[in-house]
């Protein structure tokens, strides 16, 4: 076997981009500035700040002053909804059964101090009924959380249409965007959101920055205190470096890239389904994220799967219940109507814009291969056959 | 994660296979569980002539099943009941807390296999055999719920 190495794991994360980087650089030992400080020094940083504010709200038709730089897509999800629930204090959340951890473990959260969440179901793509929202919404409804686009299973929710409804309702909405940013279209004012979550180490950024865009009159609750930065809603030195890498990150994604990856996508897809037997691809068909192949394949564990690929050199990622430490399978997965034996088979592939044709053929070849290799040892195999 | 033991049995695993003259199998685990496991064996005189294995499983599953049949194979029946997990996680160099269970379902499934061939073969059954095949069989999981070691 050659050296070779092929990482199809960009929706954990992404390599930083090289303009990124050079971009970051000169924020470290040279304009080290803090932005709050009023000397020459600190206004330099606070100059790049408020730039980096302003191409990053371009990228989604948002003001700059509507933009408040975080740590990343965790704090940002965690922010809008205790955020808002703290400035509420009571009432009702609707959100999904297949959000991230980070909008679920604050909803369990929230309902532990009284308020009530609705987990609305998916269909078997994993798409939101926007008729469910609309059902869902009642006279003390105060926050709709729906993410932009599934970690896990790429699917594109149709994010504008539920827009329409809790606008017309004037009741909030809050979208977590960190796998959809700068693939899919996003317009704050035509999409009618109020508050949407990006970060940047997935957009080839680097790690440990994000935003929260909350449009202007939208109040919230800071959940962190002691200065005055972004604000008063978030304290804390801002990463300047990390602000500037976001900000040319956003600038140089999405655009054509998008239609190399869907290309890419394709043949990772079609590769796999038809030169292997016993397989489904988990999610939408076409309402799906650019980069992002997941499949279930009968018979073989997906832990197993990701480990022997890895081997030979290609990185990806499983929702078998056997990669996660409580041993449960991908809760994703499970929403979509999946069987847990279903999920255990399970194989996420995420591009990025620096694969080639060439690797993905590799890829296909070593998961046709590795695929055939598990069920080699694999008892329930042999038996549906 | 994986000690270099175990990664070895997993990409190299000893012993996959069915055995077409098998005496006895053991059939353990459960496809909600994710794991699967059979284990096959051939007895002559009173000792595991061959033992072979198929796994449907995470690397830890595969592992510890090509261990437990590397180990077993050659010993005598009551030799291979003395097999315990804890000595398949040794030799593997050790399995991360959460995979433990695989190296019991390994040893269970070797279990199984030498209390379907007693029983076929009219043999006698030690009291402490018979508990340990209606642990294996309560221990089925049947739900998406996992119950084995309390993971």
């Amino acid at each position: 076997m050659d050296n070779k190495r092929i990482y199809l794991d960009h929706a954990a994360t992404t390599p930083v981009a090289k303009e990124v980087f050079e971009a970051m650089l000169p924020y470290f030992s040279e304009r080290y500035g803090n932005a709050s400080s009023l000397h020459s020094f600190g206004q330099e940083a606070k100059d790049a700040l408020e730039e980096s504010r302003e191409r990053i709200a371009k990228r989604m038709n948002s003001g700059a002053e509507e933009i408040i730089f975080t740590s990343g897509g965790t704090e940002s999800n965690n922010l809008a909804l205790k955020g808002i629930a703290a400035r509420k204090g009571k009432g009702h959340i609707i959100t999904s059964k297949i959000e991230h951890a980070s909008i679920l473990a604050p909803c369990r959260e929230l309902v532990n101090q009284g308020f009530s969440v609705t987990y609305l179901d998916v269909d078997e793509y994993g798409l939101v009924d926007p008729g469910d929202v609309a059902g869902a919404l009642r006279e003390d409804t105060i926050l709709v959380s729906i993410g932009h686009a599934n970690n896990e299973v790429g699917t594109v929710q149709d994010i504008g249409e539920i827009g329409k409804i809790t606008r017309e309702k004037g009741v909030l909405l809050h979208t977590d965007a960190c796998q959809s940013f700068t693939k899919e279209e996003l317009d704050v004012k035509k999409q009618c959101l109020d508050l949407v979550s990006i970060n940047a180490h997935k957009i080839h950024g680097p790690k440990g920055v994000g935003a929260l865009y909350i449009r202007e009159g939208v109040k919230i609750i800071p959940q962190s205190q002691g200065g005055e930065h972004e604000k008063n809603i978030r304290a804390g030195t801002e990463n300047v470096a990390g602000i500037v890498g976001f900000a040319k990150a956003a600038e140089i994604t999405g655009g054509k890239q998008v239609g190399y990856m869907k290309g890419l996508r394709d043949q990772l897809i079609k590769g796999v389904l038809s030169g292997v037997e016993g397989v489904r691809l988990n999610g939408h068909p076409e309402k799906r994220l650019c980069n992002n192949a997941n499949y279930g394949f009968e018979g073989i564990e997906g832990e197993a799967l990701l480990l022997r690929l890895d081997m030979r050199g290609v990185a990806c990622s499983t929702g078998s219940a056997c990669s996660s430490r409580s041993l449960m399978p991908s809760h994703v997965l499970l929403a979509l109507g999946l069987k847990p034996e279903e999920c255990h088979g399970s194989l996420r592939a995420t591009l990025g814009m620096e694969n080639t044709k060439e690797e993905i053929d590799y890829a296909i070849q070593a998961i046709k291969e590795e695929v055939s290799n598990l069920r080699g040892i694999s008892p329930f195999w042999k038996r549906k056959q | 994660m994986y000690s270099k033991e175990v990664m070895e049995h997993f990409m190299h695993p000893r012993n996959v296979g069915e055995l077409a003259d098998a005496d006895a199998v053991g059939e353990v685990g459960n496809p909600v569980c994710g794991d699967i496991m059979w284990i096959y064996i051939k007895v002559k005189g009173d000792r595991l002539a061959d033992v072979k294995f198929k796994t449907l499983g995470c690397a830890a599953a595969i592992a510890t099943s090509s261990k437990v049949t590397e180990l077993a194979k050659g010993m005598t029946i009551d030799e291979a009941l003395e097999l315990s997990n804890k000595q398949i996680v040794e030799s593997l160099g050790g399995l991360p807390p959460v995979k433990v269970h695989c190296s019991v379902l390994a040893v269970d499934g070797l279990k199984e296999a030498i209390y379907d061939y007693l029983k076929k073969n009219g043999r006698p059954v030690s009291e402490k055999l018979v508990r340990e095949h209606e642990r294996i069989n309560s221990e089925k999981c049947e739900t998406g719920e996992h119950s084995h070691n309390g993971k």
